[in-house]
């Protein structure tokens, strides 16, 4: 039998987007930050440009500690949220028409998050990416990097346990 | 507690943009403690549906106060930097409500501040969360 014939790119693009749109615009906090995500493939990088607002030390200046952690967390939630969508939005299963109305998925709850704080956040935008490093039926384990102008060298990193979303067959 | 030594951490903070825009108050300040209060507000909502802050905010709130019972700890002569922070999340706090947290410096060497703090909202017996950090104790 012949192999189904591959969707046309725009429409896997346009469904991916609109998932993952939906995701990061719909949660207040997100905006606030100021947090957007580059997609390639399935591969995200959450990027937060700089704000006057997101300042912690006025003197150096750096950014807040806090802003650093609610911006790994972010990276951390919608990446272990968008890994465990992935195959559902592949497949079309995905139902963007809810989304768009501002129903969003149930989002992974964080359990504990801890950040370490390599170097002072400068004031420039910042990046980060995060790796789902085990995701079961109850409990994932997810680790972020956060880098500003040189991929290579961090300035934050964490680990965050999170308790995932009762799934649909339950 | 001492009037002046409020008053001057006081001003600290509210010259800091992050904790200004998130109207976070310093509402009493010891020797190696510090109580914060964030009052909510819907820019810092992480659940739409339910209203519920994002943990981030809670994470600011629990990294300024404990910076904050770093400083005031008696061995530190100035500022203080975040090593690490964890925080552990108990419950989600109740939306409307205020979010109170208590820092207390249990230890401090001449280079770190170990602190620990707690949040809570209106209901003070069930923690929203708790959070242990190491912090720099910079020279003057």
């Amino acid at each position: 039998m012949a192999r189904k014939r591959p969707e046309p790119v725009q429409i896997v693009k346009q469904r991916r987007d609109a998932a993952l749109n939906g995701l990061v615009h719909g949660v207040p906090y997100v905006q606030f930050l100021g947090i957007e995500f580059d997609r390639r493939g399935d591969e995200l990088t959450a990027v937060m440009p700089f704000d006057e607002k997101l300042i912690g030390n006025p003197m150096l200046p750096a950014l807040h500690g806090g802003a650093i952690a609610g911006f790994l967390e972010t990276t951390a939630v919608i990446g272990l949220a968008w890994s465990n969508l992935w195959e559902e939005i592949e497949s079309g299963r995905f139902d963007t028409d809810e989304l768009a109305l501002g129903h969003l998925p149930r989002l992974p709850k964080t359990i504990d998050f801890s950040v370490d704080y390599l170097r002072s956040g400068l004031p420039r935008d910042s990046y980060a990416r995060a790796r789902v490093n085990r995701s079961g039926r109850r409990y994932a384990s997810v680790h972020v990097e956060a880098w500003q102008d040189q991929r290579g060298k961090l300035f934050a990193q964490a680990t965050g346990h999170f308790l995932m979303p009762a799934s649909k067959d339950d | 507690m001492n009037p002046e030594k409020l008053k001057m951490a006081e001003q600290f903070i509210s010259a800091v943009p992050h904790c200004k825009t998130l109207n976070m108050k310093l509402t009493n300040i010891g020797d190696g403690t510090a109580e914060m209060s964030l009052p909510y507000d819907l820019r810092i909502v992480g659940d739409p549906e339910t209203g519920v802050v994002h943990g981030g905010a809670v994470s600011s709130l629990m990294d300024t106060c404990c910076g904050a019972a770093a400083m005031s700890h008696p061995s530190s002569p100035a500022g203080t930097a975040t090593i690490d922070l964890r925080i552990d999340y108990m419950r989600a706090a109740t939306p409307g409500q205020t979010i109170v947290t208590r820092a207390e410096c249990y230890h401090i060497t001449r280079s770190v501040a170990f602190v620990r703090a707690v949040a809570m909202d209106d209901d003070v017996d069930r923690p929203v969360a708790t959070a242990t950090g190491a912090f720099t104790v910079e020279g003057k």
